[in-house]
């Protein structure tokens, strides 16, 4: 039979044509089967899925009930919170929320002076996403913008005053100094002879000369727009001095996250180095630093600076009750960070460090040039984690009396105006959706890197 | 043998400008000096400042009376008669004993949570995703002031506690619990505990020894149980029971005796509980998902079931992954206790940091005393933990 077709077949209890494929049964695929599988798949699982049931729906339909369904979304005080003024069952008062936002973002800084404040907000969102974002140009002159300029720029705009204008006048005349000084060296590079190695000078001399010493002209360039552009809205209002004392909310939230990190970061790397270099005093003391600060909550630390850096200072130059616990969180950021730095230049191969000495490469310019970008690289995910812990203990600032953004509502839960059975849940459910919307978009930001870094080992 | 040439190319001696070892001398010596007269002018600052306003330096203050008093307290300490030096040990024993239990708790509940987020129920999953999710991206600081504040605080007043059974009251003091009063003889009782928990022990390495020589295996776990629990109640019982309860009476306005545990502890313990759990579950599901599938696959090629797989196989290799960053996160619940400070709970901080320092001015010495307090507890643990760790190391041949 060598061309048994099924026509051809004598028997007729042979079937003359393929079945049609059928759905499985549903108890093996399907809901149903999903179900007996996921769900009930023995005692012990129906019971933990029983008992899971049983929380999820006694609690969500009531905090559903609670923020959204029974709330109150506008009003002008207590009143249209309290449920006997209302004459209903009556969820989170969203109204206070919505009342007292501008105290929660701005603390008291004075009404009339809080673009200031929204100018640094929008250059602060600026620099994040330059930095954050994979494809953004200019990179080096992002990480310029957000490490240099951003933390200058900020200073002048929030405080503004005599001190913070002559402040500007002296960088503005310190960035034309550069300018020119760069911008004589690109023609005449031969000046630049003591400084830069002959090789490089024929190198820079074959080119043209506004393609010469290309890159810091450029961060030159960028250093003088964002000065004039300070100097032209310090100039035209003449920016009054806001005391430090007044400023509040989200803020003080931000900013102190924001120094944690600029200083936090080159900090965490020198520290880092020095913790692997072979000069024994130089790792001794990184050591000492790291562990000791390591081993100590941050709480102390933030007493130490409250209280301890006015004594270790000359009266006249005690430091601002805002700058004290600054101070204390960038050096708290940096020995952790230095940790996270740590791990990422262990995981460089030996040959790199080889290479890059048989290139002739020096110490600073090895780590610069072939070490730490990678090393960094790496260990992205690490450093935005300390990020997120940084964020989360910005909080601890209300302990030693900075009115961040936790502490400005727990300032307005004791205020009278709005005082009522519901305020204080609702208070904390805004602080909640803050902190949880930065830091989860933070850490989803950390896997996005995590997964993108990895395309290289996936197969 | 030819000739060698005698003049080998001597290495050009650079000039010591460019020799690294001159080089990093300099860096130190340049090192040591910015820090030495960092630390000089900071203490020569500090002297001036603590002469201009008048603060005594050294340890004088801590036999001074305290005049204050604190609410939970492990040692008797009393606003008349107690010193600030027994105020900082009344705060260290309430640290240590809002950490200890912590840590129990909180590896309990991350084990369990890091486990179900592995299940294969999908809601049960879920569940555990969520809890994580939530826990670890909102600050302790605000979840405190969320159990303390609005858990706790507006719970009833004392006069309407809520009766829970076993004569155990809750209200916005705390949770009040039937007082434990102990006879003379109940010391039998604790003597016969750690006999059996010594017995319990020398079972345990008779067995092992046992196991290994012959094969056999007993039921460690079932007679070590049997002994810890079953000789001291049969010493209890023998001794006349001579344990008593004293029960709260709730009356008009108040409740009188019982033990009373107070919200901040219960506060504090809750909220660093939940958050380190959190932190645990996920170093766990990472442990656990470190163990290769091949693993459990070859266990039970070997025809081991699943119980005896996760005991033998599984949990011992993902413990190696768990136990160092475990570690870090016991002292990171230890190092958080200080937290207490913002909800009023007598630690180490709010005693000492906050009282002790707000009635003396000695800003110096009070700081120093608890950093090298927590820098001390840090290094304690991480050394058995590291000790622990070696134990449970891989062996490598």
């Amino acid at each position: 039979m060598t061309d048994a077709t099924l026509e051809n077949a004598p028997y007729a209890f042979v079937r003359k044509e393929t079945l049609e494929q059928e759905a499985a049964p549903l108890t093996v695929a399907g809901p149903v089967a999903w179900i007996r599988n996921n769900l009930f798949s023995g005692p012990v699982n129906s019971l933990m899925t029983l008992v899971c049931l049983y929380i999820v729906v006694t609690s969500v339909p009531d905090l559903v009930r609670f923020y959204f369904i029974d709330a109150v979304w506008s009003g002008a005080n207590r009143d249209a919170c309290l449920a006997e003024k209302a004459g209903r069952p009556v969820g989170a008062c969203w109204a206070y929320v919505a009342d007292r936002l501008q105290y929660f973002i701005y603390g008291s800084y004075p009404v009339q002076q809080r673009w200031r404040v929204n100018i640094v907000f929008a250059m602060f969102a600026l620099g994040v996403v330059w930095m954050l974002w994979d494809r953004a140009p200019l990179k080096k002159v992002g990480g310029f913008f957000f490490f240099v300029m951003l933390p200058i720029s900020a200073y002048l705009l929030l405080l503004g005053g005599d001190g913070a204008e002559s402040f500007l006048r002296f960088l503005i005349l310190l960035t034309f100094a550069l300018a020119m000084l760069y911008l004589v060296l690109s023609f005449v590079p031969r000046l630049a002879r003591f400084w830069v190695p002959p090789a490089l000078l024929a190198v820079e001399e074959a080119a043209l000369p506004w393609q010469r010493f290309y890159r810091p002209k450029r961060l030159i360039l960028m250093a003088m727009v964002i000065f004039g552009f300070v100097a032209v809205l310090a100039n035209s209002v003449g920016l009054p001095r806001v005391d430090t004392g007044l400023w509040g909310g989200m803020m003080v939230t931000f900013l102190i996250a924001a120094v944690g990190i600029v200083f936090s970061l080159p900090l965490g790397v020198i520290l880092a180095l020095g913790r692997r270099s072979k000069l024994p005093i130089i790792q001794l003391l990184s050591v000492i630093f790291i562990e000791f600060v390591r081993g100590v909550p941050l709480i102390t630390v933030l007493f130490m600076a409250n209280t301890m850096l006015p004594l270790f200072v000359p009266q006249e130059y005690s430091p601002d009750r805002l700058l004290r616990p600054l101070i204390g969180v960038a050096l708290f950021a940096a020995a952790y960070m230095a940790e996270v730095i740590r791990g990422g230049l262990q995981a460089i191969p030996k040959g790199q460090y080889e290479g890059a000495m048989s290139l002739g490469l020096g110490y600073w310019q090895m780590m610069r040039l072939i070490i730490l970008p990678q090393a960094l690289r790496i260990v992205i995910p690490g450093i935005v984690n300390t990020f997120i812990g940084l964020f989360k203990d910005t909080t601890l600032v209300t302990i030693v009396g900075i009115f961040d953004f936790l502490r400005t509502i727990e300032a307005t839960l004791v205020d009278p105006t709005w005082a009522t059975p519901t305020t204080r849940a609702t208070g904390y459910a805004f602080a909640a959706m803050f902190y949880f919307l930065c830091c989860w978009g933070m850490s989803r930001y950390s896997i996005a890197v995590e997964k993108r870094l990895a395309a290289g080992q996936r197969r | 043998m030819s000739t060698i040439p005698t003049e080998t190319a001597q290495p050009g001696r650079a000039s010591l400008f460019y020799d690294p070892k001159i080089r990093g001398y300099v860096y130190q010596i340049v090192l040591i000096a910015v820090v030495g007269f960092l630390i000089w002018s900071a203490a020569s600052n500090a002297i001036e400042n603590l002469r201009a306003q008048k603060i005594a330096s050294g340890l004088g203050f801590w036999h001074n009376a305290a005049g204050f008093d604190v609410n939970q307290k492990l040692i008797p300490f009393s606003a008349s008669g107690s010193t600030y030096g027994q105020a900082f040990w009344v705060g260290l024993l309430n640290t240590l004993l809002v950490a200890a239990i912590g840590i129990v708790l909180s590896t309990f509940l991350g084990f369990f949570v890091g486990v179900a987020r592995l299940s294969s129920n999908w809601v049960l999953s879920k569940l555990a995703m969520i809890y994580v999710e939530v826990i670890r991206n909102l600050p302790l600081l605000l979840q405190l002031f969320f159990w303390y504040n609005a858990v706790l605080k507006p719970l009833p007043d004392a006069r309407n506690s809520i009766a829970l059974p076993g004569s155990i009251f809750l209200n916005n003091r705390g949770l009040i619990l039937p007082n434990p009063q102990f006879a003379p003889a109940f010391q039998a009782v604790v003597i016969a505990f750690f006999i059996a928990v010594v017995a319990a022990i020398a079972f345990y390495t008779w067995s092992k020894k046992q196991q290994e020589r012959t094969g056999r295996q007993y039921p460690n776990g079932l007679i070590s149980l049997g002994l810890i629990l079953g000789v001291p109640l049969l010493v209890y019982f023998i001794a006349g029971q001579p344990l008593s309860f004293e029960l709260p009476q709730q009356g008009r306005f108040n409740l009188t005796g019982g033990l009373q545990i107070f919200p901040e502890f219960v506060a504090l313990l809750i909220g660093l509980t939940t958050y380190t759990a959190g932190f645990i579950a996920e170093v766990v599901r990472a442990g656990i998902l470190a163990v290769s599938k091949g693993q459990t696959e070859a266990a039970n090629a070997l025809g081991l079931r699943a119980g005896p797989t996760l005991k033998l196989v599984v949990i011992p290799q993902a413990m190696r992954v768990i136990i160092p960053p475990l570690t870090s996160n016991y002292l990171n619940l230890t190092k958080n206790s200080s937290l207490a400070v913002a909800i009023g709970y007598p630690d180490l901080v709010q005693v000492f940091t906050g009282t002790v320092l707000n009635q003396t001015g000695q800003a110096l010495e009070v700081v120093a005393i608890t950093m090298a307090v927590y820098l001390t507890i840090s290094l304690v643990t991480s050394l058995f933990m590291n000790i622990y760790n070696k134990r449970m190391a891989l062996v490598e041949r």
